[in-house]
């Protein structure tokens, strides 16, 4: 739903590590995305190839790594993935979990030369 | 030659950071703020006109809105007794960010304010992944919205200081199971402060007014 702010803040974050490495170029950055984040990627691609234009990452290769959103009951304890829009408990219908994977949005690393 | 960095950062980092610096400054300014988070028609600008009176001669309250791109919500902020009131233009976008936040304090003395209110964009996703920097994020959850919100939208109930729930004078009138609504909130946050209010009647404000008042001299 941020996918421009989002790509914004990565290229920012890329060229702030690129610099201080005295890279000349970003060949690729690994990127982690968890399932409750609600990024596309295929939108912050989109973004990208326009704002990466005429910096050290133009042209990059973004991989996405998708992490599945993990619940765990606070009733029973049981640990589950959730449907989309139904966050219950499948085992005993207890409603509120913790959230324990799923929200990632990270940098991993980049490539470069 | 081609080497592999590790960077490991949050992509929104660079907003938390600005909202570090938000927060510096109004630290520094002794300056206590909210920043208002509902979905659009809960009640958030309703609850400031119904707070600012209440407060006054007894804060100088400063309001920024963000709520929508008129400013119909900063003008009610302003009639209803608001020193200043700010409108921010999101230009459109579902969310308030630490950087709109710095534009609208930077036009603000802030020492001037004992509160400052801010009313951000009717939406119950976005806002809880961009801080911005205040002392306490509120939640205003309307009883007409029904009972199953927390469950709905884990991401916004787990992240707030506190919670309000409005327009109780429907309760008589729309299917909305207390019970099981707070059974959700415990669940998710279950240190949250929460108070029932109707900005119609009146009925439960003065615990708001006076927790805000509470914050608002330390
Ligand atoms: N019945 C009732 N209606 C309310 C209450 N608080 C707000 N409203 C109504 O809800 C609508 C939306 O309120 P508003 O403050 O503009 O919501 P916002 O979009 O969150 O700023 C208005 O028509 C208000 O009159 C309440 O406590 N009870
Ligand atoms: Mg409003
Ligand atoms: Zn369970």
């Amino acid at each position: 739903m941020h996918e421009l702010p989002v790509t914004e803040s990565l290229l920012k974050i890329a060229l702030q590590h690129a610099e201080k490495a005295g890279a000349k170029r970003i060949t690729d950055l690994h990127i982690v995305i968890g399932d409750l984040a609600s990024m596309v990627d295929d939108s912050i691609q989109f973004y990208w190839d326009i704002i990466a234009k005429d910096t050290l990452a133009e042209g990059a290769t973004l991989h996405f790594r998708r992490v599945r959103a993990e619940l765990q009951c606070m009733t029973c304890f049981e640990k589950y993935h959730p449907n989309r829009d139904e966050l219950i408990c499948p085992k005993c219908g207890g409603v509120g979990a913790k959230i324990i994977a799923g929200e990632e949005l990270a940098l991993e690393s980049i490539d470069v030369d | 030659m081609p080497q592999n960095i590790p960077v490991v950062e949050n992509i929104l980092n660079a907003n938390d950071r600005l909202a570090e610096e938000n927060f510096a400054s109004l630290e520094s300014a002794g300056i206590f703020s909210v920043n208002v988070m509902a979905s659009p028609g809960a009640g958030k600008t309703s609850l400031i006109e119904q707070t600012l009176p209440r407060l006054k001669d007894k804060l100088r309250v400063a309001v920024i809105d963000g709520d929508i791109a008129t400013s119909i919500d900063s003008d009610r902020a302003a009639k209803a007794g608001a020193q200043a009131a700010i409108q921010i233009n999101t230009g459109g976008d579902c969310h308030l960010d630490a950087v709109m936040l710095r534009g609208a304090l930077e036009k603000l003395d802030l020492t001037q304010f004992d509160l400052l209110i801010v009313e951000n964009v009717g939406n119950l996703v976005c806002p809880a992944s961009f801080k911005l920097g205040t002392h306490k994020s509120i939640l205003i959850a309307s009883v007409p919205e029904g009972d199953d919100k927390p469950y709905k939208y884990p991401g916004m109930y787990r992240g707030v200081d506190a919670l309000v729930i409005n327009k109780i004078d429907l309760l008589p009138y729309v299917p909305f199971k207390m019970d099981y609504f707070q059974r959700g909130v415990q669940a998710l946050n279950p240190n949250v402060k929460t108070f029932q209010l109707s900005c119609r009647t009146g009925e439960g404000l003065d615990a708001w007014v006076e927790w805000l008042i509470q914050n608002s001299a330390k």
